[in-house]
This record gives C-alpha cells, structure tokens and sequence, in this order.
C-alpha cells in the first residue's frame, strides 16, 4: 500500500484548505479593521445617531403674583399622551385598555388614527396628571408616548379671571396680563443630549446643552385680599338687582395702581370646557359707557378754574328745566336758587348746563381731555378702549350742554377711576398701572390743587343728609364721590326703561388713598338709581379696603366723656 | 540524543493524564478559554442575566461532559457505527419533515415525547462518519463509483434539511461531507467541474429559494436598500462592531446592543457585542482562540493513523470553521445572513452539544491511537 503518497496528498490538500482559511480568516480580520479602525467614525456617528438624541426641555411660565407676593397663576408640570399612529398598529389590540385609561372614546381613537395614519405624531390627550402618567406608562404600549409640559393655574379662579386672563393648551397667553406680558412669562425651552434605546425611552442623560430658562415672575398691583372682597360684593349686588353685568375698579391714588378691578359675569379659567368667551371680556377696561352725572365734578371744576364760579356762588335752578336749542334738560324736581355745592349735592343737571353753558366752548373739553377721557390709560392692558370724546371744531349750544352732565361722549370705568383719582390727588394724574411698581412714576398737575380740593369738599355733601348717595358712606372716614344714574342709549335715542348705577368716590376725603367706580349695569328690579344700587357696594367693599390697607380713619367723632382709668372700679 | 530522549519522557509523562482520560490537554485548554470569554460576552449581552449566564453553564457543563463521554469511546466503534447511524438520521429527517413540529417558521423538531430533538443536528456527525467509513473501505484516491455514491451519500441530507428550511445546517453538513471528499483525494478535475457546477447552479437555487432566503440575499448585497426593515440587523450589527474601535467601548458598556439596537444580540449576533464591548483586540484574541482549537485539531488529523479518522478529524476540524466564517462573516457583512451561532459563544443549546461530541470524537482519535513500537 503506498501509504506514503496517499498520506502527502492529505498533507497538501490539508495544507491548501489551511491556505483558503487563513485566507478567509485575513478576511475576517481586514473586515474587522475595515470597520472598526478605518470607519469606526462614522459607524459611531451612526451609533450615536441612532440613541443619541436631543430633546427639548419645558420651561415653565413665571408665576404671577399679588402685591403682596401671594400666587394668583402657577404653572404645574403635566404630561401629555401621544402616539405614532404608525406604530401603534401593532398593538391595536391593547388600544381599549388605553381608551379606558385615559377615560376617552374607542371610536374617537380609531377615528383620529385612521384620518392621521400618515402621521408620526398625534395627541391623544393633553394635560393628564402625573398620576394617570404612571399608568399610562404602565400599559408599555408600543407607540405610545408621553411628553411633560406645563398647565396653567390659576387659584383665585373667576375672581382674578378677568385682570388675568389665561394661556391656551400650548402656554401661550389668550386674555389680560397672560396676553400683555406674555413675552416677560415666557420660559425659554432648554436642551439636553439623552440616550435613548431601541424603544425610544430615554435611559439616561449625557449632558445639558442649555437648561431651561423659567419665565420671569411678575407681579401685578392687583391686592388679592381686596379684590376678593370686590368680587363677592359686586355678584352679590348683581343677584340683587337682576343685573345684565357689572364693573369695579379701585386705584391707589398714590401710586397710580390697580388694586382691584372685577367684572360680572366672569368665568373659570381653570375650566377649559365650559368657558364663554362672552365673559371672557375685562369689561372695566373694554366697555364704554356715558358717564352721566358723574362727570359733573369736572364740569365743576372746569368752571371753578375758569374763575367764574366759587363754591357758593348762587345759580338759579328753577324752574327745573332749560331749554338749549329744541332740546330741554330737565332735573329731576325744582330745586329752586342754590350755590353751587347744592348742584352737586342734588346732582342738577340745569344747574351744570348753566355753568357749562357760561364758560367759553373748550373750557369743558379741555378739562374732561386733560383728566384722562378719549384716550386710553395707558396701562398697555389688551384690548382696552379709549372711549370716545369729540372736540367739536365748532362747539354748539346742546353738544356743551350735554357733555356738562355726561352725554355724548363714553369712558371705561378705569377711565373714570383714573379721572377720579385726579381730584382724589389735589390735581395730579398719574399714569395707571396693572404691575406693582417699585417706584412710583411723577404725576402730572391737569388740575389746580385748590380746585380740586374744593370739587372733594363738594362732592362730600353727595354722602350727606342732603345728597344723593348716603348709602355709599363709610362709618370712620369722610367720603367724597358722586353718583349717576344713566338712561342707556338705544338706537335712535335713549331707552326709559334700561339704566345704569353709576358710583364713583374716594376715601379718606381729607387725603385720599383710595379711588373707586362701581358700574352696575342694567339692574331690572325696581331700583335702579346709583345712590342706592351702587353707592352700597361702594360703601361695604371700601370699608374692607380702608381697613385692610391700615388706612387711619378721618372722620373719629370726638369722644362723649373722658375716658376712666383702667382698673378703677 | 540525550535531548530527545528527555523529550520522549516529557511527552510520556504529561501524556499519562491526557492518555488515561482519552482527553486532549490542548485541545481542552483552548476550548476551556473560548467558553470562558463566551460567557463573559453572554453576560453583557443577555443584559447582565445571571439565569441566562447560569442557564448557559449548565449547558457548556453539559456538553464537556458529552464531550469526555465521546472521548472514551475508541474510533472502531465509531467506524462501525458509522452506517447505523446515518441511516437512522435520515430515517429521523424524513420522519420531521414528515410529522416534525414547526417552530418559528421551520420544522426542524421531533417531539419524542420526553426529549425534543433536532435530527439535523445528529446529521452534523453522522455525515461525516458515513462518508469516511465508506471512503476509507478501499484505498484512496476513491474511484469515481465511489465518489458518486458519496455525493448521493451527501445530497440525500443536505435536501432534506435544506427543506426544513434550514439553509445553515445544511450548508455546514454539505461542507462537512466535502472536506472528507477533498481530504480522500477529490481528483481536481472533478473539483473544478464541482465549482463550475455550483456556479452554473446559483441561478436555479435562486429559484428555489424560498422568499425570506432571496430577501436576505438581496439584503446582503444592498443593505442599506431598506435599512429600517430587511437590512436593519446588518446594518446595526455593522455600527455596533464599527463603533468598538480599536480598543471596545469596555465590558458591560456597549450601548448599541444594550440599548435593545442590536437584535438577536445574545444568539446569533454576539459577535457584535464582542466587536462593540472589546474593539478590535477583543475580534482578534477570539480569533487566534479559534484558529488555536483549529490548528490543534488539524494536527490530531494528521497524526491520525488510518484513513478513516485522519478523514473524520480533518472534516470536524474544517468544519469548525466553516461555523465561525459563516457566523462571523454574517455578523460584519460579509456573507448573507445564514442563522447559524457563534461556536461556544452564541446563547443556545442543542448545536454547543453537537460541537463539543465532535471535539470528543477528536479526543478519541488522538488518544486511542495505537503505540508505536519504538
């Protein structure tokens, strides 16, 4: 046998196939270099493509706070569910444990994936609480994702609703001061580079590009405590007398601040379902109306600086009305020769009508211009109006007449708190402000300081025996204000049956502090003057304010007897 | 003189253990090493598991002990059991195809009721066996009768797996069948006409293949063709070896594969963790553990002392590495994808048990040779 040969031809062919793996193994090797020395960078460029990512960080909205520091709107982190309809096809037999979950409609589902297959991102629910979140995230339902964001919120509800305003799903500001100073709230979003896996949760963060920047806080004039009480005694007022809708405002007059403004009706901000966008309106500082008698302490002091008329300079009233052109102006009875603090007093229109009327035509017009009314305040709050005041380029009789008592032309009511304030501050105007200020802008001098405080001095006999609006006093402190009780205008003239209860006054009348109007509008039950529907209101929430301003009372009847030493008896 | 006289003596001493266990020393050594690394990189990849790390334990522990059970039974025995054996595994791969249980996708399993059992694997032995036996009955070079019985020998099998469908078993078993063929003294003629048949024969296998198999084919010459689909193992098994580098991302810190990127990242493709975890260094330190097992195995071959064993070796020994080319090739994209493991690193059971019966077989080869008189 030739074991010899049979056993070289095995060691050759051994050797050959020993030559095709080494090859083959060589292979293997330059393949391992190929990828991991001569493109190892872009393979972990790839690598890192695929779990590295970079994702956005929310940066929640500044709060808003009181001038007192307290929170009136606060931004809570929520999550929000989405789903990559895409993906979500593979488990659409886990879909019902997901509608119940999140307490939402099968078919409502069904329908939204099927109208958005083509998508990779779609919201199934927003603003779930952190709670739901966990179960949610319990189902591991594939293509399903959730997303933190923040939700608005707002403590003090529908007593704040309307100086507030609110933000909409996304955080971005709708109404009020979310609108006006919504850039200052804003957050600015930040980054961070995360590892994700394959399941596209993120496992763990490598490194913060740029955290996020939480919006800055701002803090309003507004004074929670007072507002609360305006608010509550302004809805009651307006249950009381059946009452369309209803506006306070009330102003420091030193700092030219809000410190409460409320309207009725108002709305829930926290409740994105059932809101009314009719309410949503701030209508103390959106809606006009004509001002009537309480403009009269303007055409006062018009004629006073006009150097007319002193306080008690007699005007003949009688016999209780006057006719200017083809049109009468009528007071409310003959209230016969009285000075001029009687005018006020009784709130007579003939008597302002013949002041207006004795002066040169632009005397009034420039006064009413100067204290604030035809334009806006300047408070940079959305949609505020500017009312309306026409400086006819040739003044008639009737057009002067009625401006006198407050026709013919509109205001807001922060319009007219601010024109308030102008007498309640011996003449000085102030720009109003929605924010606290740390320092308190100059006023403007529109008005002689004597004349003003002799307009005070008038309009305090208005809460006298006397005067129109006792209801509106406040036990401990003089107060100076005026009432108005205006026909609506209709088209074609002016209704007999529609009113509003004007009332607008300052307190403490020695020096005051605070300016309020309250405006009720429309009061359907037999009462509708506003000595008697708004001078009440004026008087409770006042008293509350004065008191928790720490106001000292100006008005302490001097003690009967001495008093005894304690521990005496 | 006196020098191979101490070497003599050396050899017989550090024989005795070896020589009285039927093991091979350095076969036993490389083996140990490659499944101590394999565990290692199991460890990482099964997302630090220990039940999977214990599981595979008990499995390794297992096939030793098959392997040490095959080391004592002497190769004459194996010579006559040859023929029994293959007819009971193709009796066994007609019964699966035939009642076999599917799992995913293939029929592969028959269910005896106590045991689960996968004839392909029993053919990865029994092949080899039948085709020496039947080779080494004559003297070599094998007649061309002989031959062409020897590929029907070798067609019968590899059909009937590859109908499972089972493209890597039956590749391995047809290569296995070969390299006794080659070894016998394949006349080189017959090798080129082989080739050109194999060639010739791409296009009409491409026809039977079935869907998934031309779609791997298509994946494998242009994965990036549908990258989140077909082409989407590839394509991250590449990133993740790429993203090794030189020197690995460290043990346990492989982000593709742990960070779930990486599919079927602790069976067949963990190779690409190894790449991704121990970089280059970590690829060619298995390597050479490899081709160590193999060249001690080459060795056993030739120091085998008559056609049938010296046939057996040889094809245990190459086919050995048909399995690493195949899996490695797969995992960095040099071949199509063909599911076969990663020998003694791949997580799984019933092929480490074959293999390491195979290594036994080479055991019983080297250590029951007959003592030359000196």
């Amino acid at each position: 046998m030739s074991r010899a040969s049979t056993s070289g031809e095995f060691h050759g062919r051994r050797r050959l196939l020993l030559v095709v793996m080494a090859c083959a193994f060589a292979a293997l090797v330059w393949r391992a270099v190929d990828l991991q020395v001569l493109d190892r960078d872009f393979l972990q460029g790839q690598g890192d493509a695929r779990h590295l990512r970079v994702v956005e960080m929310p940066a929640h909205r500044g709060m808003i706070l009181d001038r007192q520091g307290e929170p009136l709107a606060i931004s809570t982190p929520v999550q929000s569910v989405w789903v990559n309809p895409q993906e979500i096809i593979t488990a659409r037999e886990q879909l019902p444990r997901l509608a119940s979950t999140l307490n939402l409609d099968m078919d409502d589902i069904q329908r939204t994936l099927a109208s958005r297959a083509g998508r990779e991102f779609v919201y199934l629910r927003r603003h779930i609480s952190p709670d739901l979140a966990t179960q949610v995230r319990a189902l591991e339902i594939p293509g399903v994702f959730l997303q933190q964001e923040y939700r608005r919120y707002y403590p003090a509800g529908e007593v704040m609703a309307h100086v507030l305003g609110f933000t909409n799903i996304d955080d971005a500001g709708q109404e009020g001061l979310e609108l006006a100073y919504g850039e200052w709230l804003r957050g600015t979003p930040g980054a961070k580079r995360v590892i994700k896996d394959g399941r596209r949760n993120i496992v763990e963060t490598v490194e913060s590009i740029r955290p996020p920047q939480p919006g800055r806080e701002l803090r309003i004039s507004i004074d929670r405590r007072i507002q609360f009480l305006a608010y509550r005694e302004l809805k009651a007022a307006v249950q009381q007398h059946g009452a369309r809708s209803a506006s306070a405002v009330i102003l420091d007059v030193q700092r030219g601040e809000v410190l409460a403004m409320v309207n009725q009706p108002s709305y829930n901000p926290n409740n994105r379902d059932h809101r009314r966008s009719d309410h949503f309106r701030n209508r103390a500082v959106t809606d006009v109306f004509e001002p009537g008698s309480t403009i009269k302490p303007f055409t006062v002091a018009a004629a006073l600086e006009a150097g007319r008329y002193q306080p008690h300079t007699l005007i003949d009233t009688s016999p209780g009305y006057l006719t200017v052109g083809r049109n009468t102006v009528k007071d409310v009875r003959n209230f016969g020769p009285m000075d001029v603090t009687g005018v006020m007093r009784k709130s007579s229109n003939v008597g302002v009508v013949k002041m207006a009327l004795s002066m040169p035509p632009k005397t009034l017009w420039d006064m009413l211009s100067r204290v604030g009314f035809g334009a806006t305040t300047g408070s940079g709050f959305p949609g505020e109006s500017a009312g309306l005041l026409v400086n006819h380029p040739r003044w008639r009789d009737i057009e002067l007449a009625t401006l006198a008592f407050g026709y013919g032309m509109s205001v807001t009511p922060l319009q007219l708190a601010e024109a308030y304030s102008v007498i309640a501050n011996d003449g000085l105007l102030r720009p109003v402000s929605f924010l606290y200020q740390d320092k308190v802008p100059e006023g403007e001098r529109v008005m002689s300081a004597r004349v003003a405080r002799e307009v005070r001095t008038m309009m305090e006999e208005v809460l006298g025996p006397e005067g129109t609006a006792p209801l509106a006093r406040v036990a401990g402190y003089r107060v100076a204000g005026k009432t108005g009780t205006v026909k609506k205008s209709i088209a074609g003239g002016y209704a007999d049956d529609r009113y509003q209860a004007l009332f607008a006054g300052m307190a403490p009348a020695s020096q005051p502090r605070l300016v309020m109007v309250v405006v009720i509008d429309e009061p359907s039950r037999q009462e509708y003057y506003g000595g008697v529907v708004a001078a009440p209101v004026f008087s409770r929430v006042m008293t509350g304010a004065l008191r928790l301003m720490n106001i000292p009372p100006d008005d302490i009847p001097p003690p009967l007897q001495a008093s005894r030493p304690r521990g005496a008896s | 003189m006196s020098r191979l006289i101490d070497k003599r003596r050396e050899d017989a001493s550090q024989r005795g253990w070896q020589q009285l266990l039927h093991l091979d020393g350095t076969l036993l050594f490389g083996l140990i090493l490659v499944s101590a690394f394999g565990l290692a990189v199991l460890y990482s990849a099964s997302g630090q598991s220990s039940e999977a790390l214990l599981r595979q334990g008990i499995r390794l522990g297992l096939a030793f002990g098959a392997m040490v059970a095959l080391a004592q039974i002497p190769p004459a025995w194996l010579y006559r059991w040859a023929p029994w054996l293959y007819g009971a595994g193709i009796l066994l791969l007609v019964a699966v195809l035939l009642v076999g249980d599917v799992g995913k996708g293939a029929q592969r399993w028959l269910d005896l009721g106590f045991i689960r059992f996968q004839p392909s694997e029993m053919m990865k032995l029994a092949l080899p066996l039948m085709v020496a036996w039947y080779l080494s009955e004559t003297r070599l070079p094998p007649s061309a009768s002989r031959l062409l019985v020897s590929a029907v020998l070798i067609i019968l099998p590899v059909v009937l797996i590859a109908r499972q469908p089972d493209l890597g078993t039956s590749l391995l078993i047809g290569s296995a069948g070969f390299f006794v063929l080659f070894l016998a003294g394949l006349q080189w003629r017959l090798l080129a006409l082989l080739g050109g048949l194999v060639a010739a024969g791409l296009p009409v296998l491409w026809h039977f293949m079935r869907d998934y198999q031309r779609q791997r084919v298509i994946t494998f010459l242009n994965p990036e063709q549908d990258p989140l689909g077909a082409g989407y193992h590839i394509i991250q098994s590449k990133i993740a070896i790429g993203s090794g580098g030189l020197f690995g991302k460290g043990w346990l810190n492989g982000t593709q594969a742990h960070l779930e990127f990486l599919p079927e990242r602790s069976t067949d493709f963990i190779f690409a963790v190894l790449g991704e975890e121990f970089g280059l260094i970590g690829i060619l330190v298995l390597l050479l553990l490899y081709a160590f097992i193999i060249v001690r195995g080459i060795y056993i071959a030739t120091q085998a002392q008559d056609t049938f064993t010296r046939l057996l070796a040889g094809s245990l020994s190459l086919t050995f590495v048909v399995y690493i080319i195949v899996n490695t090739g797969m995992v960095t994209g040099l071949l199509p994808v063909v599911g076969l493991p990663l020998p003694l690193v791949s997580y799984g059971g019933t092929s480490m048990v074959t293999l390491m019966i195979g290594f036994g077989m080479l055991m019983s080869i080297h250590t029951h040779r007959k003592l030359l008189a000196n």
